[in-house]
């Protein structure tokens, strides 16, 4: 019954209202997911290069000046 | 430039201006006197169409300042502006619509020149994208968009005073009226919602621009580590790109 007087008395024009203020919301809504969406790129982006210089590092050194002695036996077989 | 320095304290002050003023908005303002309820729309669609107009203009002033120093910085910065303030123009039409029919009882009013004149300088907007897509070569591209950028932005104030100037329209006026314009205690609350969205729109933009920037600078981490072979060539784009070296 209280419910009922509550609605009564509200203008008959709040969902105008409602609607307006729901279109700017989800416009900023719609705005914030898409930037989400591109920060999860960069992050699988960084992970990649990441995982790419983990890779580099894991390799030994390349010797300047004198072959390594792996090339050598290859060159001579 | 590092775009994305301050933008949490940005964010923050954004996020309570906004609250503050939808607050004031619907607690303290008064109701209107002839539009009841309804006017609370008043609150969010002026804001958002001053804001879009003054990101159209600042979307010319980068236009100037790239046919200046030729710097892609400034294209990408009046690129970001124009497309943030056509998202909000969006806002502004699809909100003005909804007040139109509240109070006229009509989606759209052909004969009401504010109206017609937003939707004039939101449709010229409109073909900003499409001719930047249009053009391939990088460098016209961007010289022929700030030439865009400059005269449409000089265009949305002359067109903001012709309609000032206009003799016949119905389309509410707050500012300077011989009435008086708005009330005190609805100017709080509306001075309010005008810098939170001035301050969303800075945000946004601020976010756009540490987010291209930080897409180019991967791009360029990955041809540094990988080789050229592994970045992709950019396709055809409407979006600026910046010297990755």
């Amino acid at each position: 019954m209280i419910l009922a007087q509550t609605t009564n008395a509200l203008p008959d024009n709040t969902g105008y209202v409602a609607a307006a203020y729901l279109v700017f919301f989800a416009l900023v809504l719609i705005y914030v997911v898409i930037m989400a969406s591109k920060l999860a790129r960069f992050e699988r982006e960084l992970t990649e290069l990441n995982q790419l210089v983990d890779e580099r590092a894991a390799r030994p050194p390349a010797v300047t000046g004198s072959a390594p002695a792996g090339a050598e036996e290859a060159a001579r077989r | 430039m590092l775009y994305g320095t301050r933008l949490r304290a940005l964010s923050i002050a954004t996020l309570v201006t906004m609250t503050a003023a939808l607050a004031l908005a619907f607690f303290y303002a008064p109701m209107d006197a002839d539009q009841g309820f309804m006017q609370k729309i008043f609150y969010i669609h002026v804001p958002l169409g001053i804001v879009a107009l003054c990101g159209f203009v600042w979307g010319g002033i980068n236009g100037i300042q790239h046919l200046r120093t030729r710097d892609p910085k400034y294209d990408l910065r009046s690129y970001v502006a124009i497309h943030l303030s056509l998202v909000l123009g969006a806002g502004v039409l699809i909100t003005g619509s909804i007040w139109a029919k509240a109070s006229w009882g009509h989606w759209w009013v052909w004969d009401e020149p504010t109206l017609v004149s937003f939707l004039i300088v939101f449709l010229l907007y409109a073909t900003y994208q499409p001719m930047r897509f249009s053009i391939e070569d990088r460098e016209k591209q961007a010289r022929y968009a700030s030439v865009f950028a400059v005269t449409a932005g000089a265009f949305v104030p002359l067109n903001f005073i012709a309609v000032r100037l206009a003799q016949a329209y119905t389309h509410p006026r707050v500012f300077a009226t011989a009435d008086g314009g708005l009330p005190a205690k609805m100017q709080l609350p509306f001075y309010l919602s005008l810098l939170g969205m001035a301050l969303l729109y800075v945000t946004l933009w601020r976010y756009e621009m540490a987010s291209k920037n930080t897409s180019w600078q991967l791009r360029a981490l990955r041809r540094k580590l990988a080789g050229d072979d592994a970045v992709p060539p950019v396709g055809r784009t409407a979006a600026p790109t910046l010297p990755t070296s």
